[in-house]
C-alpha cells in the first residue's frame, strides 16, 4: 500500500466535523494530528488515547462507520470514513 | 480484503509453511523457505510488511536493509496477508489449522509447519497519571510517527529503559519534536559498562552514536525516571527523579516503556515451552512442539539483525535442501551474547517497584487500581475478584508490569488469543472447501 | 488446632458461602474451609443467573423460593456483586413453543411467580436485536443476574460478620464422624457440611455427582444490545437430558455491558479444554436468535463443571451413613440461583425448624435408596 510522491488528502468526518487528512496514515495518526486527546472513555469515564501503537493495548478504540471498538492504530484512513471518538463506556 | 468462497463462511489457504508475523524474522524465514519452492503464507496484523521496527507508511524512510528484504519477499512467491490476527490454532492429524480474523472475515490456514515470528511488545510499569492521553509507549510513539503522526513542535520526553529508547528519541528529534529529556532508569555505571563492552561490535557503537547525534542538544540522563504524569484531560507535565532530587517538566508527550516482552501467547496455545518468558528454541529454531519453529524477538529480545539471522535459519531449516552456513551460525552466537549483555545492563531497578500508588490504575481495560490487587493471594484470585486482566487486551498491557511488581505467573492460554468477531469464531469450512489461494505453479512441491 | 465449631463447611463456593451465612445467622459457630480461595471453582465459571426454572416441581419450588430470598438480599449486596434485575425472556420460536410458554406461565403462577406473555411485537420492542419471526416470549421480571465470585464473597462476609471464620488454602482430606481432617489437623464439630460441589464425591464416596462441562463466551461491551437474559425453551431439554453433548441458546447482559453467551453441556470427565466444535455450535445457535451478535467482539472463552446428579436435583440434607454429615451439593446449572435457598433449607433442617419448602425431594437418602436414578 505504498503511495509515493505528493501527499494526497482525504475527506473524513470526525465527531460530526468534516476534516481533510493526509492519505496513507492510520486513523490513530490522523486523530493524533487533529489534536484528539480522548479517543475513548475508560469504564470509569477517563479519557484515553493510543499507547502501544500496535494493536495490543486496545486504548485507541474508536467507532468507525458505526462499528464500535475499532483499533485506530490498525486501520488506514479511507475517504468518506465517519469516526466517532470518546464514546466507549 | 479476502472474500469468502461462496457457500462457506471462511476462506481456506493451504500451504506448506505458515508464518505468523511479517517483521524482520518472519520476512527472512519466508524468503528462505520460499527459496525451496515451498508454499509459504505469512500472516500479519499490521497494514504493511515490516513489523514494528521496519514500519513504513507512505513517506517515512525505510532502512536499506529493510528495503532489501522486503523486495526479496515480494519476489519470493510467499503470500503475505495483512490485517490478519491469529485467534486460534489446532493440530489436525499431521497438519495445523490456524483460524484468523482477516479484515473482519474468517480465514483458515492449513500448513504442515508453523514458524512463529510474533515479535514483542513493550513492558509498561504503571504510575500515577500514566493513563492520560499523551502518555504512550516508546514503541508506541515510533509506531504513530511511522504511520503518519506528527510530533513536530511538541515537547516530548522519552523515559524508561531498553533498546527502543535511542532510535525512537532520534526519530522524534529528527521529525521536529522538541525533545526535552531522554531518561534511562539504569545506573550510569551499568550503561558505561555496557558501552565499554561494545568495542566488540563497532557497528553497534556507530549506530548508537548516529542515534545520539540526532538529539545532541537534549540531555540523556541515566539513573533517572518519571514517577508521575499530570494533567486535566491530557498530559501537561511529568515529575522526574534521579533518586535524589525530583523536579517537574512541562510536556505534551511522554514516551515511556521499560523494555520488551516476547509475544508468546500463540506459542503457549500450541503447547510450546517457554523459558524466561520467551519461546524456547534449539539451534535450528525449533520449539518443543514438532513442526513448530520460532524466530525473532519472541524467542528472546535481541534486535533486528539477530531476528533476520534466526529467520534465515528457520526458513532454511524447514526446507528440504536448506543449508545454514557456519558464518550465519557464528553471527547468531555473537548477537545472542550481545543481546544478553544488553538485557543485563538495562535490568530494571528496585525503585521502580514503588512506582504505582494504591490509586494507580494497573488494568486499563477494566480500570482496576493497584490497591485492589496488590494483596491478592494470586493472580487468578485478583482476576476473579476485580477483573484485572479480563479485558480485551487479555492482560497483555498489565500482566508483564504486574509480574514485575508482584511476581504474578501467567494464566493458561485459551482461544481466542485475541478478541475475535463472533462470526469468525463460529465460522466453519464446507466439507469440500477448496483452497482459495493458489500458489504460483512453479512453487508448490510438497514437502516430503 | 483443636478449637471446636458448631459447623464446618467444606467448600467456599456460592453454596458453601450461603450455608455459612444461614448457619451463622442461626447462631451457630461456623468455620468455612476451601482448598483454594472463595468462589474459585464452579462458582467462578458460571453465568451468574438467578432464574426460576421448572424442569420439575421440586426445582420450581427451590428456584422460586431462592429467588425470593435473593430479591430480599439484593439491596444489601455490595456493588461488586453487580446484581442486575434484568429479568428473563423464554423465547418461543413457533406456535408449538408458544403453547409451551402458556403452560409455563400457568405452572409458574401456581408457585407464585408472576410472568407476562409478550407478543411478537412486544418482544421486538423489548429486545430489538432478536431476529424477526419469533412467536413471542415469557417474561419473568423477577429474575436477575449477579457476578458469582463476588456473590460468594458477599455471603461469606455476612457470615463473618455473624462470627464465622474462613480459612482458604486449606484442603480437607477426609470427613469423619463430626470432624474433618486437613493435613495434620483434626477439626472437630457438631456438623460437617459437604459443599464441595463437583468434588463432593471425593470426600463422601457414594454421592452420585458427576462433572458436566459447560462453555461460555464473553463479548466486549455493547451496552443496551441485550436488556434481558434470553433463553430458548430448548434449554430445559438440554439441561434435563444426559446426552453426550448439547447446546442451548442463553445470552445474558452483564452490568458491564458485556454479553455472556452460553450454553453447552457435555460429559467428558474433567477435561476443561475448549472444544471448538461445541463453541461453534453454541455461537451458531446464538446467531440464530440474535444475528447482530456476528459483529460482536468475543474476548474470552472458558469452561466450568456443573455438579450434576441423576435426577438434576441437588442433595440438601443429612447423610445418614456418617454421623454429623450434611450435604449441600449437586446443583447442576442452578448453583447461583438456589444457593441462598439451599443455605436456608439446610439451616432449617439442622436447627430443627420447619423449612419453607418441602425438603423431601432433595434428601440425600434418596440416592442411597436408588431413588432418582435417571
Amino acid at each position: 500500500m505504498a503511495i509515493n510522491g505528493a501527499a494526497a488528502e482525504l475527506n473524513i468526518v470526525v465527531d460530526d466535523q468534516r476534516v481533510r487528512v493526509a492519505a496513507g496514515t492510520t486513523v490513530a495518526a490522523a486523530l493524533f494530528n487533529l489534536g484528539t486527546a480522548a479517543f475513548r472513555r475508560s469504564v470509569s469515564g477517563e479519557p484515553r488515547g493510543p499507547v502501544c501503537g500496535m494493536g495490543v493495548c486496545f486504548e485507541c478504540r474508536v467507532t468507525i462507520d458505526s462499528r464500535p471498538h475499532q483499533r485506530a492504530c490498525l486501520i488506514a484512513v479511507v475517504d468518506g470514513m465517519h469516526i466517532r471518538t470518546a464514546t466507549e463506556a | 480484503m479476502m472474500a469468502p468462497l461462496a457457500g462457506t463462511d471462511a476462506t481456506l489457504i493451504v500451504a506448506d509453511v505458515a508464518i505468523v508475523g511479517a517483521g524482520p524474522a518472519g520476512i527472512a524465514a519466508a524468503v528462505r523457505a520460499a527459496e525451496s519452492r515451498l508454499r509459504v503464507v505469512v500472516l500479519d496484523r499490521g497494514l504493511e510488511t515490516g513489523g514494528q521496527i521496519w514500519r513504513h507508511m507512505s513517506g517515512s524512510p525505510v532502512p536499506r536493509i529493510a528495503q532489501h528484504w522486503i523486495a526479496q519477499l515480494s519476489r519470493s512467491g510467499a503470500q503475505v496477508i495483512h490485517g490478519t490476527s491469529v485467534v486460534d490454532v489446532q493440530h489436525e492429524d499431521a497438519e495445523f489449522e490456524i483460524l484468523a480474523d482477516s479484515s473482519g472475515s474468517a480465514l483458515r490456514v492449513r500448513a504442515g509447519r508453523i514458524i512463529l515470528a510474533t515479535g514483542a511488545r513493550e513492558l509498561f510499569i504503571p504510575f500515577d497519571g500514566w493513563t492520560l492521553p499523551g502518555v504512550m509507549g516508546i514503541g508506541g510513539a515510533q509506531a504513530l510517527l511511522k504511520s503518519g503522526a506528527s510530533f513536530a513542535g511538541k515537547r516530548v520526553i522519552v523515559a524508561g529503559s531498553g533498546p527502543l529508547m535511542l532510535p525512537v528519541a532520534a526519530s522524534l528529534a529528527t521529525s521536529g519534536a522538541k525533545l526535552i529529556l531522554v531518561a534511562e532508569q539504569a545506573r550510569r555505571s551499568a550503561v558505561m559498562r555496557f558501552a565499554a563492552g561494545l568495542w566488540r561490535s563497532p557497528a553497534l557503537v556507530a549506530q548508537a552514536a548516529r542515534y545520539r547525534s540526532r538529539f545532541l542538544s537534549t540531555s540523556y540522563s541515566t539513573g533517572t525516571w518519571v514517577t508521575a504524569a499530570h494533567g486535566a484531560d491530557r498530559l501537561e507535565s511529568v515529575t522526574v527523579t534521579d533518586g535524589r532530587r525530583t523536579w517537574r517538566e512541562a510536556v505534551d508527550v511522554l514516551c515511556t516503556g521499560y523494555g520488551l516482552v516476547p509475544n508468546v501467547e500463540l506459542a503457549r496455545l500450541l503447547g510450546c515451552e517457554t523459558r524466561d518468558g520467551a519461546i524456547a528454541v534449539d539451534a535450528q529454531q525449533r520449539t518443543t512442539v514438532a513442526n513448530v519453529l520460532a524466530v525473532g524477538e519472541a524467542t528472546g529480545i535481541g534486535g533486528a539483525p539477530l531476528s533476520l539471522i534466526e529467520g534465515e535459519i528457520a526458513g532454511s531449516s524447514v526446507s528440504p535442501r536448506g543449508r545454514v552456513s557456519d558464518a550465519l551460525l557464528r553471527k547468531r552466537a555473537a548477537l545472542e551474547i550481545a543481546a544478553r549483555r544488553m538485557l543485563d545492563a538495562f535490568a530494571l531497578r528496585q525503585e521502580l517497584r514503588s512506582l504505582p500508588t494504591a490509586g494507580t490504575i494497573v488494568c486499563r481495560c477494566e480500570d482496576v487500581s493497584y490497591g485492589a490487587v496488590k494483596d491478592a493471594a494470586c493472580a487468578r484470585q485478583a482476576k476473579l475478584y476485580t477483573r484485572v486482566g479480563m479485558g480485551p487486551c487479555q492482560g497483555r498491557t498489565c500482566m508483564p508490569g504486574l509480574d514485575f511488581l508482584l511476581a504474578w505467573q501467567p494464566d493458561t492460554v485459551r482461544p481466542p488469543i485475541e478478541p475475535a468477531l463472533v462470526s469468525v469464531l463460529s465460522s466453519e469450512l464446507a466439507d469440500d472447501a477448496a483452497a482459495s489461494i493458489l500458489f504460483n505453479s512453479s512453487v508448490g512441491e510438497a514437502y516430503q | 488446632m483443636t478449637a471446636h465449631h458448631d459447623a464446618v463447611v467444606v467448600g467456599a463456593g456460592i453454596v458453601g458461602a450461603a450455608c455459612a451465612e444461614a448457619l451463622s445467622r442461626s447462631g451457630m459457630s461456623v468455620l468455612v474451609l476451601d482448598a483454594s480461595f472463595a468462589g474459585s471453582g464452579t462458582t467462578a465459571a458460571g453465568m451468574g443467573h438467578l432464574v426460576v426454572m421448572d424442569d420439575s416441581p421440586a426445582q420450581l419450588a427451590l428456584t422460586a423460593y431462592s429467588g425470593r430470598l435473593w430479591a430480599a438480599l439484593a439491596p444489601e449486596l455490595p456493588r461488586n456483586v453487580e446484581h442486575e434485575a434484568c429479568g428473563t425472556l423464554w423465547v418461543a420460536e413457533d406456535d408449538e413453543q408458544l403453547e409451551a410458554v402458556r403452560a409455563k406461565q400457568s405452572v409458574y403462577a401456581d408457585s407464585g411467580v408472576a410472568t407476562e406473555i409478550l407478543s411478537p411485537a412486544q418482544l421486538a420492542e423489548a429486545e430489538p436485536h432478536l431476529r424477526p419471526g419469533l412467536a413471542g416470549a415469557l417474561l419473568v421480571r423477577g429474575d436477575a443476574v449477579i457476578y458469582p465470585p463476588n456473590g460468594a464473597r458477599a455471603l461469606l462476609q455476612r457470615a463473618i460478620t455473624n462470627g464465622a471464620s474462613l480459612r482458604e488454602g486449606v484442603r480437607v482430606d477426609a470427613i469423619g464422624a463430626r470432624e474433618v481432617i486437613a493435613g495434620n489437623e483434626r477439626i472437630s464439630c457438631d456438623c460437617v457440611i459437604n459443599a464441595a460441589g463437583a468434588l463432593a464425591p471425593e470426600l463422601t464416596p457414594g454421592i452420585p455427582i458427576v462433572p458436566r462441562k459447560g462453555h461460555l463466551v464473553i463479548t466486549d461491551r455493547y451496552p443496551g444490545f441485550c436488556r434481558h437474559q434470553l433463553v430458548e425453551l430448548g434449554y430445559l431439554t438440554s439441561a434435563h437430558t444426559m446426552t453426550t453433548e448439547s447446546v442451548a441458546f442463553n445470552v445474558q447482559p452483564r452490568a458491564t455491558g458485556q454479553m455472556l453467551i452460553g450454553s453447552s453441556r457435555e460429559l467428558v470427565g474433567w477435561d476443561g479444554s475448549i472444544n471448538r466444535s461445541i463453541v461453534r455450535r453454541m455461537l451458531d445457535r446464538a446467531l440464530d436468535f440474535m444475528p447482530g451478535l456476528a459483529l460482536a467482539s468475543a474476548i474470552r472463552t472458558w469452561t466450568g463443571f456443573r455438579p450434576t446428579t441423576p435426577d438434576k436435583l441437588p442433595l440438601i440434607g443429612s447423610w445418614d451413613e456418617m454421623p454429623g454429615l450434611w450435604i449441600a451439593a449437586g446443583h447442576e446449572g442452578l448453583g447461583i440461583t438456589t444457593s441462598v435457598g439451599t443455605g436456608q433449607l439446610l439451616a432449617d433442617l439442622i436447627t430443627g425448624r420447619t423449612p419453607a419448602i418441602d425438603p423431601a425431594p432433595f434428601a440425600p437418602s434418596r440416592v442411597l435408596a436408588g431413588v432418582g436414578a435417571h
